[in-house]
């Protein structure tokens, strides 16, 4: 079978020519990139056409008046669907949205993620079968979970509402996701039930890196625990933190099923993706919504910097 | 009794509580679609929290009455369509990348791991032109390609990390034997990363199954639709009306395999998570 590998050098007598290239050295160093190279082609081609030509595109009809049922008028209209951009009321909006569900579902998510992590960095009968459950919400489909979560907030016949007013924390039913005050809270909450395992294992892979040599050490010192978290545990899971932080951000920041499938396009809870969508798709504005999606792009780049740099550093300290 | 034996039965009650906090708030929402999903017709209308009797009507009316079933199928064959590309074409990729050195590696590395972060949004105008103008709008490998934009960078990283792992004698050996570079990363490379490939081939999996922003877009009709977008498009007689009973029974039903394959494979999920999000 080796023999006749198609891929193989032409040659009728490759064990004899690859052995040529082997004693050459440097010969071996270049026929190996140049073999790195036809390897990574495919992947290169594939990424290109679906991720790099789509994205030129949208930065090219962006500066255009294109309108999906009429591509081939578009006409170059240069920086006019930015400065119309600018002074859209629902697109800062959606901006306001998106900041304070991030900064709002992020910031718990943390906080919680981290006493779970915690709870599962010790050792009890069951924390395998924990630390599975813990993954359930993650798993589940985003549109799932929304579906379920409008549900359990349905103005009459929904959980929370029937739970507050046996318990007389609610006077009267509420609609959780039409009341502008309580919809966005509510998006935050079904968001921080979604995430919070993905942040959890993030910091239990850090906690567990952390050897536990230092809280022996520390405790023969007679440290006590809050000391402990404090002064070891906090500073050697900075790394996962960080990662785990800008992460989280990332995703926020695009979110778009989650809000669709609970609010649709409503004004008071659209995020930056669910605007973008509506005006490419449902107001079939090509041109100004692929101004919006551009955009976001730039917004959330400046993150996917901040963590492409924080995995460098990461990944050139372990060597 | 004294303040000690106190403390620490206070600390073991705490740390139940926190425990049984966990699992209730990781639960909940799904038990709650499942015992909806049993009450027949308009007893979704009385608030329940146990079970009373099981009825299966919602679930059959998912299959009869809709072409669930269908959108199953087209869910299934995309989601293991998307894993079979990512794998093959990453596996080659993570060869070049992770047991190669040359010029420009971290570059194109780095910009593969970017490429992942993107927002969707951003692409969504041109890919929808594309996959018009390539005939695929409507149709499933539409939406296979479509997904090799999240799918691929991220299983590109992660079998690069595991090949880098791996020490540069084992291909060298066979190299010298005069076997072809193919070769050696099918018949040897491969079997060693085997783990990794299962791993993000799950994650792959898993993110496939659950698009939904590609899916609404470039799909219109029943015969490509996946599972997220039918479930998000039930409707009932009026806006304000949803057969909740329904909707509940096909998230259950989508949820199933989901939750199956957690349960499985915990513990490969979790280690591919935190490669791809933090380096391992």
């Amino acid at each position: 079978m080796w023999g006749i590998d198609p891929l193989m050098d032409s040659n009728s007598k490759p064990n004899v020519r690859r052995a040529v290239r082997v004693t050459a050295g440097a010969g071996l160093e270049r026929w190996r990139v140049r073999t790195a190279w036809v390897f990574l082609a495919p992947t290169l081609a594939v990424l290109a056409l679906v991720a790099g030509w789509p994205l030129l595109r949208t930065a090219m009809l962006a500066f255009t008046d294109a309108y999906l049922s009429r591509m081939a008028e578009a006409r170059w209209v240069g920086l006019e669907n930015f400065r119309w951009l600018l002074t859209d009321g629902d697109w800062w909006r959606s901006v306001q949205n998106t900041i304070v569900f991030t900064v709002a579902s992020v910031s718990v998510q943390f906080v919680l993620g981290l006493g779970a992590a915690l709870v599962l960095n010790v050792r009890f009968a069951g924390r395998g079968l924990l630390r599975a459950v813990v993954l359930i919400p993650w798993a589940i489909p985003t549109v799932v979970s929304a579906r379920m979560w409008r549900w359990m907030y349905h103005d009459v016949y929904g959980v929370f509402n029937d739970l507050g007013l046996r318990s007389g924390l609610l006077a009267q039913p509420v609609a959780w996701l039409a009341d502008d005050t309580t919809a966005m809270a509510a998006i935050v909450v079904a968001d921080i039930w979604k995430a919070t395992p993905f942040m959890a294992l993030l910091l239990l892979a850090g906690l567990q890196a952390i050897p536990p040599g230092l809280y022996e050490a520390a405790r023969v010192d007679g440290v006590g625990r809050l000391n402990a978290f404090v002064y070891i545990t906090l500073p050697l899971l900075k790394p996962a933190i960080l990662v785990a932080l800008i992460f989280r951000t990332l995703d926020a920041l695009r979110v778009f099923d989650l809000i669709y499938v609970m609010t649709s396009n409503a004004v008071s809870t659209a995020s930056m993706s669910v605007y973008a969508r509506q005006q490419l798709i449902d107001f079939q504005e090509m041109g100004y919504g692929s101004a919006v999606s551009l955009m976001i792009f730039f917004v959330i780049a400046v993150f996917v910097a901040a963590y492409v740099t924080a995995m460098r550093a990461s990944l050139v300290e372990e060597g | 009794m004294n303040a000690r034996i106190i403390k620490t039965a206070l600390e073991r009650t705490g740390f139940a509580a926190a425990v049984v906090a966990i699992f209730t708030f990781s639960v909940f929402p799904l038990y709650w679609a499942l015992i909806t999903s049993w009450q027949k017709g308009s007893e979704v209308y009385t608030v329940r929290y146990l079970p009373s009797a099981i009825s299966w009507a919602n679930y059959r009316a998912v299959f009869i009455e809709q072409s669930f079933g269908h959108n199953l199928v087209n869910s299934a064959l995309v989601a293991a369509g998307t894993v079979g590309v990512s794998l093959a074409l990453s596996v080659f990729a993570a060869y070049g990348l992770g047991r190669v050195r040359f010029r420009g590696r971290m570059l194109l590395l780095f910009t593969i791991l970017g490429a992942s972060m993107f927002p969707q949004i951003a692409v969504l105008s041109g890919l929808f032109e594309l996959i018009g103008w390539m005939g695929l709008y409507n149709r499933l490998p539409g939406l296979v390609l479509a997904y090799l934009i999240f799918t691929l960078p991220f299983s590109v990283w992660v079998l690069t990390i595991f090949m880098q792992r791996l020490p540069r004698e084992i291909e060298e050996a066979a190299l010298v034997d005069g076997a072809s570079p193919r070769v050696v990363v099918l018949r040897i490379l491969v079997p060693l990363v085997r783990p990794a490939m299962v791993t993000t081939g799950l994650l792959a999996f898993i993110a496939a199954w659950n698009e939904f922003l590609f899916a609404l877009t470039l799909t219109l009709t029943d015969r490509a639709r996946t599972v997220p977008v039918a479930i998000s498009l039930i409707t009932g007689a009026s806006q304000y009306e949803l057969p909740w009973g329904r909707v509940m029974a096909a998230s259950v039903i989508v949820t199933v395999p989901l939750v199956l394959l957690v349960l499985v494979f915990q513990r490969r999920i979790v280690s591919g998570l935190i490669l791809g999000g933090v380096k391992g």
